[in-house]
């Protein structure tokens, strides 16, 4: 088999932050190669690389033998390669065809009149090479995500794409739309499409690809055969050391039940919900994504329409019907989205800690500026926040820090029950440990955490019990202790 | 980090660096420009679009926009002079107006927030529903007979027989709302909505109550300038204000108010406001023909927020 990409030598650095150092990766014409890491690794800085979207500070890209200079997007395309992203790449309001050759429409001459027919005919037959049922007059919007993804995939088609990178393509699929996906990119590799597969989904990538290169904080760990290779030796490539070490220990006793939920329904995303979490006990919610579990933070916290259940806080039922209600019970969310729900990027860090509850005189509504102050300066140290001034805008710092603000504005609301959705998405490593040493501590002052979190390892690393979803329903609920990856993959693939 | 910092306070002190280089000119190129009693006059006169433009700044900061000003003027006003024409006291005649405009202003921001409509649309709609109430209430005509000394006062007195009333309102309630935004957690709030609203919902802010403030302040504000408009007029026009919400808007933008919401500043408005009002009051006094002032101001407005945005990046 000939090889279709070679990257050796790859390094690029954020200003004083090392993204990647010395990484090499190769792919074959006809292979599916899964690249993996945990999140911050460098995989989507790789590819970015690959595709144009970067510029790599060192290093060398050949592809078919050749070397090249990737300076864009357009010049990867040029080159066949092609990337399908986690957010498909599509505008709902237009046609499969229209999609398909948005950019490239194909036209009468130079006249600028669409070719409409000939682009349908087109679009048909990409469509018919994939073996899917699809009208290239339908909208795309009407579209399940499952068919979506075929008609990003008949778009690298349609650019003659050699290689195809593909990140994360089953994180919202049903298992069906996931079997169909999977014989469609056995098919484009009986073609000799080199496809790059990431996913952190190790069933899929033992059952699919033929190799399998491990990223770790930046660095290239390895390449293997999946046929010569096991899943603990790939989570050990992975991971580097002993899971211990990556979750700080806790030794809380349970106090008190604090938050229980009863038969929550919302308006068609999750129903039937049961929960309890005591003081200092950690609840972790897994499920693949599109499953609900963010529905039921949204729903506790009054942001999404409750249509039945009850909540209780301490055991007396908290009436919750916007944000407002569920701080005035202690109960706190922070978001999945740091950036459209968590801060206000333009102000500063100091307003945005403060944000939640700004000290003020009184009932007066003037704000008590050196209350403030030195509320900010404890919030700072406390969680470690590094920034050279609370007076800067919060978006100049990391992900990492970002998150410790939105953290530091609940914390300041002494919350009673904290819900945290995905609470270390986009933050690195180290920042992460940071995180879930402050989860360990509000747990150790007696609040009840939730915390919902796609990395399996995650949730199995700091929760105490795992409430699984499935579909909008609870498929089961887990002691940490008997858990694994693979016991919460069973029930929130709806187990059979 | 330090050049960013100079580099953001010479972009605030942008506007300011306008108005004086403006004020320069005009002293150079006009004898009569650079006088206490010249000066003052252009505060008068800039005072009416200046509460406007105030109030204007809380909505382009929470991220919405208010085209209703004028019709809101235009109505407090025509009903302050209904009810003294009918001997109401004036005093009471007076609050009243501005009780109206500040529930008008309300009405504006129950329909944005609980009818969850755009600002723009909700506005447009209400500018034509308050011109035409107030064209109702006074049949079309001037509302006149509205000779009382307390009235009279408000658009036409002086303190210390030098400084006019108009302008001493206009610096209070400058004071006071420079207080509200940069003192106050309603303040804190107002931009807090304008960045980020969902991340402030989250926050447990009343998104909703802060909003339907600060259109109530709005309209507040159009009536005391309403009321100031019709004290200096002597009477109440029912097509008084038409096309000031443009004007205000200008002061805003002028001033380095972000139109996307979260950012800017008070001071920066009552500079726009100036701004404009000096660039009036000089091409009056240089006698240029006043087609040709309105090219001369809109190229004004176009080349200051082109500058500003070279400077903000």
């Amino acid at each position: 088999m000939s090889t279709l990409v070679e990257m050796s030598g790859i390094a690029k650095s954020f200003g004083p932050v090392t993204v990647l150092k010395d990484v090499a990766f190769s792919l074959s014409a006809g292979e599916i190669h899964a690249l993996m890491g945990e999140n911050g690794a460098g995989k989507s800085t790789l590819m970015k690389i690959l595709t144009g979207l970067y510029q790599a500070d060192a290093g060398s890209i050949r592809v078919a033998g050749e070397a090249v200079d990737i300076r864009n997007p357009r010049q990867a395309e040029a080159l066949g390669i092609a990337i399908m992203h986690q957010e498909l790449n599509l505008i709902p309001e237009l046609s499969v065809a229209e999609n398909l050759f948005l950019g490239r429409e194909q036209t009468l001459g130079f006249s600028g009149i669409l070719n409409a027919g000939r682009m349908r005919a087109l679009a048909k037959e990409y469509l018919s090479r994939l073996a899917v049922e699809l009208d290239p007059d339908a909208e795309v919007g009407s579209l399940s995500i499952g068919q979506q993804q075929m008609v990003e995939i008949a778009r690298a088609l349609s650019l003659n794409a050699r290689v195809l990178i593909m990140d994360e393509p089953t994180a919202a699929l049903s298992e069906r739309e996931i079997d169909a996906l999977f014989a469609v990119i056995r098919e484009l590799r009986a073609d000799g499409v080199g496809i790059v597969y990431v996913s952190h989904r190790m069933e899929e990538i033992f059952a699919l690809c033929d190799r399998i290169s491990v990223l770790r904080d930046g660095e290239f760990v390895g390449t293997e055969r999946i046929a010569d290779t096991s899943l603990d030796h790939v989570v050990q490539m992975m991971v580097g050391r002993e899971l211990g070490e990556r979750f700080p220990k806790r030794e809380v006793s349970h106090g008190a039940e604090r938050l229980r939920v009863e038969n929550l329904c919302d308006e068609g995303n999750i129903a039937g919900i049961n929960f309890s979490v005591r003081a200092g006990e950690v609840l972790g919610i897994a499920g693949l994504m599109g499953a609900g579990r963010t529905e039921i933070a949204r729903t506790l916290f009054g942001l999404n329409k409750r249509l039945s259940g009850k909540i209780f806080v301490d055991g007396k039922e908290a009436r919750i019907n916007k944000p407002a209600d569920a701080i005035g019970y202690g109960v706190g969310f922070v978001t999945e989205d740091r950036k459209a729900q968590g801060l206000v990027l333009g102000l500063s860090v100091r307003e945005n800690i403060t944000l939640s509850a700004v000290p003020t005189h009184g009932r007066s509504g003037i704000v008590s500026r050196s209350e403030e102050k030195s509320l900010v300066a404890r919030c700072i140290d406390m969680l470690k926040i590094r920034t050279r001034d609370a007076e800067l805008e919060v978006q100049s710092l990391s992900g990492g820090n970002q998150q410790k603000v939105v953290l530091a504005k609940w914390l300041n609301l002494k919350p009673r029950v904290l819900i945290l959705d995905e609470p270390t998405r986009g933050v690195d490593i180290g920042g992460k440990a940071e995180i879930y040493h402050i989860i360990n501590q509000l747990a150790f002052e007696g609040v009840a955490v939730v915390v919902i979190s796609s990395e399996l390892p995650e949730v199995l690393g700091i929760s105490d019990r795992i409430l699984v979803m499935h579909e909008g329903r609870m498929a089961g609920e887990l002691a940490t202790a008997g858990a694994s990856q693979e016991s919460i993959m069973h029930l929130a693939t709806g187990g059979y | 980090m330090a050049v960013s910092q100079t580099k953001k306070l010479l972009h605030k002190l942008g506007p300011l660096l306008g108005l004086v280089g403006l004020c320069v000119v005009l002293a150079i190129m006009s004898d009569n420009f650079l006088t206490v009693g010249n000066l003052l006059n252009v505060m008068r006169q800039v005072s009416i679009n200046a509460l406007i433009a105030f109030g204007m700044t809380f909505v382009i900061l929470s991220g919405g926009i208010d085209l209703s000003v004028g019709a809101i003027l235009a109505l407090s006003g025509a009903v302050t002079a209904g009810l003294m024409a009918s001997g109401t006291d004036p005093v009471l005649a007076t609050f009243a107006g501005l009780a109206c405009g500040a529930l008008m202003g309300a009405f504006n921001g129950l329909a944005i927030t609980k009818g969850k409509l755009a600002p723009f649309i909700v506005t447009l709609a209400t500018m034509t529903i308050f011109r035409g109430l107030a064209l109702v209430y006074t049949g079309g005509r001037p509302v006149t007979g509205v000779d009382s000394d307390f009235f009279f006062m408000l658009g036409n007195g002086y303190l210390g027989a030098l400084v006019p009333m108009p302008v001493i309102t206009m610096f209070i309630a400058f004071g006071v709302l420079w207080f509200i935004l940069k003192r106050t957690a309603f303040g804190r709030h107002v931009y807090a909505v304008g960045g980020n609203e969902e991340a402030s919902r989250i926050s447990g802010v009343h998104v909703d109550r802060v909003k339907i403030m600060i259109y109530a302040i709005s309209g507040f504000l159009s009536a005391l300038a309403g009321l100031i408009l019709t004290s200096r007029l002597n009477s109440a026009q029912p097509t008084a204000g038409t096309g000031y919400e443009l004007d205000a808007i200008a002061a805003v933008v002028l001033g380095g108010t972000s139109l996307a919401g979260g950012r800017g500043w008070i001071v920066g408005t009552l500079i726009g406001a100036l701004l404009i009002g000096v660039l009036n009051n000089g091409l009056n006094l240089l006698e240029v023909s006043s087609f040709y002032q309105q090219v001369i101001k809109g190229a004004v407005i176009l080349l200051a927020v082109l500058l500003d945005r070279r400077a903000a990046r």
